[in-house]
């Protein structure tokens, strides 16, 4: 799994390359929570290079939508979600909890 | 069906994926159902990692995998902690974000994705889960 950051004027954007599952979620949740740390709670994750999303990458998301929304000061967004693993999330209940976006940019433009 | 033995740690979660994937696609199961039986193996070994083997660095993970006829089956054994993944409540998938819990999340992806999930715990501490799934 790789991580990049992007910073945009009005949101920051987290590329997710690759296989998030319990052995890499953690550094997924770190660069979240430094976006928070950071005081940016706009987020997109852009997931069009993602290959493979556990329950362990779920719940990196979870609590980064948690921390983001707190106050009305955000939200995490997601971008070009690859089919199977935004089935998985609909399984999972939590395309309710995240607006997804078919691209990237769109995705900025929300913020 | 062939066993292959992994230590029980997250950084072998790639390869368990990769030798049930396998399998599956070499037997005909089509990309949606092997990304399906990848997630639940992933589920159900991390399951057993996290919670078997909580506290025990040196566990093993017995990982047989076979396909007979249309059904892929998938057993998983360990020798920690008795862990039946059918006594953890199921998630409230409803809930707020706020309320949202995650615990149980995994399980409850690993049973929806699999047409049958089986565990048995014998008394010489040795668990195993059984995955069965269906071509469709």
């Amino acid at each position: 799994m790789e991580i990049t950051v992007h910073e945009f004027k009005h949101c920051d954007m987290i590329k997710v390359k690759g296989r998030v599952d319990s052995a890499t979620a953690p550094k997924l949740a770190q660069a979240l929570e430094a976006a928070n740390d950071g005081g940016k709670y706009k987020l997109v994750v852009d997931m069009s290079e993602l290959e493979y999303m556990s329950s362990a990458g779920f719940r990196a998301l979870l609590g980064a939508q948690r921390n983001s929304r707190r106050y009305n000061r955000g939200e995490v967004i997601l971008a070009s979600v690859p089919s199977r693993i935004r089935e998985a999330l609909e399984l999972a209940g939590f395309t309710e909890l995240f607006k997804t976006f078919d691209d990237p940019l769109s995705a900025v433009g929300h913020f | 069906m062939k066993t292959v033995q992994f230590a029980a740690k997250f950084e072998f979660l790639d390869e368990i994926r990769e030798y049930v994937g396998n399998i599956a696609r070499e037997s005909g199961f089509g990309d949606k159902d092997v990304y399906n039986i990848q997630l639940a193996t992933d589920e159900a070994a991390s399951n057993i990692i996290e919670h078997a083997y909580e506290n025990i660095t040196d566990g093993v993970l017995e990982l047989a995998c076979g396909v007979q006829g249309d059904i892929i089956k998938i057993i998983l054994t360990d020798h920690g902690e008795a862990f039946d993944p059918s006594e953890i409540p199921l998630p409230d998938l409803k809930a707020d974000l706020s309320d949202r819990k995650i615990g149980g999340l995994g399980i409850f992806l690993m049973r929806k994705l699999m047409d049958e999930v089986h565990y048995e715990s014998r008394a010489d501490k040795s668990n195993t889960l059984t995955l069965l799934k269906r071509k469709r």
